[in-house]
């Protein structure tokens, strides 16, 4: 079958994309309190596409929309891919949960006043969504800076809801950065383009070859993409954007707007590039990926508020996105487990996108709740909010890989890949990472669970739908992984899930945590231990100073020039 | 020295001004300046590649001129955001500074 030869529902992309953007213009024309209704009744229309497109997908078929019914390489091709169904299908899954969850805080009930936060919240979800579905599907890497332009539009307006001063630096500190981004990769599409005349990922995936031009262009979308994925030592906007927006924004910026621009490295380096990246640049990204999981956990672990604690928590975990990139090739630098290496990225992916928007959800629970989220004050919440604390613990556990979340099984397939290829390096790094955010985990333990001095007072009563929908997004990270080992993976993964040495293993990663929080965190666990620690809170305040330092412009963007010259310089040299 | 080419070394000036702007310029609004400088040189790189017309064959290619449009657009746009974000910030703080109010000390 031609590549572009449309198929048989593939109206079904088109109306995945259209739909959040004509009910935007809906809710926009109807005003005031229409946009949430809009939203509400978009919900389980977009369930319903996308779980069509998923069904075509499972049949077997490729679904290809062409815009106008031109065919590349004049027009445009829509595209859903194994990738695109299973974000698509996250995504749409993720928004719904965030919307039951926003209900609470963004409603508007017929006796109240319509506000202006709320009618924002409504729109950019809409917008956040119709980008992301388009990011998904898009075959053409203009479309796809379009794409994710009206991603970083849509973004940015949610950190700055509140409108207070900080978040308002934080949304222009997060918008100048990531068109500086934007700008590089355009201009390394703009080089491909004058390679080789054609911006359609197939086409493309067939011309190009390994020379200066591709190796300049990869090297520049990649880092333009880094950028705007905040990969550390890029992530000079995200702890004070994620940290400051109300919790439902931060849940859609950390779980979903980051995707975006990480999936699309996730392209270029697997389905329009395998032939021009070399496995020693995959070595670069990795390398920041494991800096960004230790520097990213140790700085969680030193924070005194919960939200910061969570931000910086996805710093860690975006981290992990990038461990993929080396797995993708044998020990020969050739790139022979794309697909290997993509299925884990996808289910990390997922993984953290159910995940941390469940956490988020959670901490903004407990911030409503307690009317604060100091960490050190947490003490009682477990009595008071158990089912926001579960939801909390549910995210943190699927997040560290126990079995069967979607991190558990992404380890898995890597580290079969690590051991296959003799990356060993790549193994320690694999499972040393789940101690540390095995490490906030205990850490939040240790706190929640205790017994407060005084009986807590004046606990504001919280939504229940809220509530639930911060639980069942958790639990979702679960069943999502379930889902994919009895559908598209084979169920080998499984098979040894509950061995003697896997459970050692999760038990030593629990232990490691425990330490971890034990010596890193601000205020000690427990009492005895107060004295041992001077020389590693020491270290733990080194981090801090050192994530200040590359969380400067200059130094970011100088970090991103020498990223950008490191990688064009493995490329070359293969 | 073909003209193609004096476009292509203009851009290459134009990116390396914007870059070096957007490092050493603490203000933002010179941030966006500076975007915008460096925009315009992806622009006038696609337009003197059009000219050399890679994929048609043609006196130049018409396809990026279709494209630049629409980058232009979505420059325009988020200068337009920028400096929507910037009033609003000024209006709240009363500075223009980036930088990370001082941390507190609870």
């Amino acid at each position: 079958m031609d590549a572009w030869t449309p198929t048989y529902g593939a109206g079904l992309l088109a109306a995945a994309v259209l739909l959040p953007f004509v009910a935007m213009l809906l809710g926009l024309a109807l005003g005031g309190r229409w946009m949430q209704r809009v939203v509400f009744a978009l919900m389980p229309l977009q369930l319903a596409v996308s779980a069509a497109i998923a069904w075509f997908w499972l049949r077997g078929d490729t679904l290809v929309y062409l815009l106008g019914g031109w065919a590349p390489p004049l027009g445009i091709a829509l595209r859903a891919d194994g990738a695109a169904v299973a974000m698509l299908l996250a995504v749409a899954v993720v928004v719904c949960g965030i919307g039951l969850y926003a209900r609470a805080d963004f409603g508007t009930p017929p006796e109240a006043r319509e506000s202006r936060a709320a009618f924002g919240y409504w729109l950019l979800l809409l917008a956040v969504w119709g980008a992301l579905n388009l990011v998904f599907v898009s075959g053409d890497l203009f479309t796809l800076y379009v794409a994710l332009e009206l991603l970083t539009f849509a973004g940015v307006p949610l950190v700055c809801l509140a409108g207070s001063g900080e978040t308002l630096r934080a949304a222009l500190r997060y918008l100048l950065f990531a068109l500086c981004g934007s700008v590089l990769y355009l201009l390394g599409a703009v080089l491909l383009y004058g390679g080789y005349g054609t911006l359609d990922i197939p086409l493309l995936a067939d011309a190009v070859r390994p020379e200066p031009i591709a190796w300049a262009a990869l090297a520049l979308m990649t880092v333009g993409l880094l950028a705007k994925t905040a990969l550390f030592p890029l992530h000079i906007w995200l702890p004070p954007a994620h940290g400051g927006a109300p919790a439902a924004a931060s849940a859609v910026l950390s779980a979903l707007v980051i995707k975006g621009s990480w999936f699309l490295v996730l392209r270029l380096w697997l389905d329009v590039m395998p032939g021009v990246a070399t496995a020693s640049a995959a070595q670069l990204l990795a390398a920041l990926g494991a800096a960004a999981i230790v520097v990213g956990s140790v700085v969680a672990l030193r924070q005194q508020r919960l939200k910061l604690l969570v931000a910086y928590s996805t710093v860690a975990q975006i981290g992990y996105l990038f461990l993929l990139f080396p797995m993708a090739f044998d020990a020969d630098g050739v790139m022979a487990w794309g697909e290997l290496a993509q299925a884990a990225g996808l289910l990390q992916a997922i993984a953290h996108a159910t995940a941390k928007a469940g956490m988020f959800m959670a901490a903004g629970l407990i911030y409503a709740a307690l009317g604060h989220d100091r960490i050190d004050d947490l003490a009682g919440a477990a009595r008071a909010l158990p089912l926001a604390v579960a939801a909390f613990f549910i995210g943190g556990l699927a997040l560290m890989g126990v079995l069967p979340s979607g991190a558990y099984l992404a380890k898995k397939l890597l580290l079969a890949s690590a051991d296959e290829s003799g990356q060993w390096w790549w193994t320690w790094v694999l499972t040393g990472g789940a101690a540390f955010t095995a490490g906030y985990v205990v850490l939040i333990a240790a706190r929640v669970f205790r017994r407060p001095a005084a009986p807590l007072q004046g606990v504001k009563p919280v939504s229940l739908l809220s509530q639930w929908a911060a639980l069942g997004l958790t639990l979702a990270s679960f069943a999502l992984a379930l889902a994919a080992v009895y559908g598209p993976l084979s169920d080998e993964l499984l098979s040894k899930a509950l061995s003697l040495k896997e459970l050692g293993t999760m038990a030593l990663t629990f232990a490691a945590g425990a330490l971890l929080a034990a010596a890193l965190s601000r205020k000690p666990l427990f009492a005895p231990q107060a004295a041992a620690r001077g020389g590693v809170a020491m270290l733990g305040a080194a981090f801090e100073g050192g994530d200040r330092f590359v969380r400067r412009w200059p130094s970011a963007m100088l970090a991103l020039l020498l990223i950008a010259g490191g990688c064009v310089w493995l490329l070359v040299r293969g | 020295m073909s003209v193609e080419m004096l476009f292509a070394l203009c851009a290459c000036l134009l990116i390396g001004i914007g870059l070096y702007g957007l490092i050493v310029l603490p203000h933002p609004l010179r941030k966006l300046v500076a975007f915008n400088i460096m925009g315009s040189g992806v622009f006038v790189l696609f337009g003197a590649l059009a000219k050399r017309g890679a994929a048609a064959g043609m006196l130049a290619d018409p396809v990026p001129q279709a494209l630049l449009i629409t980058a232009i657009v979505v420059a325009f746009a988020a200068t337009a955001v920028a400096v929507a974000l910037l009033l609003r910030l000024i209006e709240a703080t009363g500075s223009a500074s980036l930088a990370d109010a001082p941390a507190s000390k609870d």
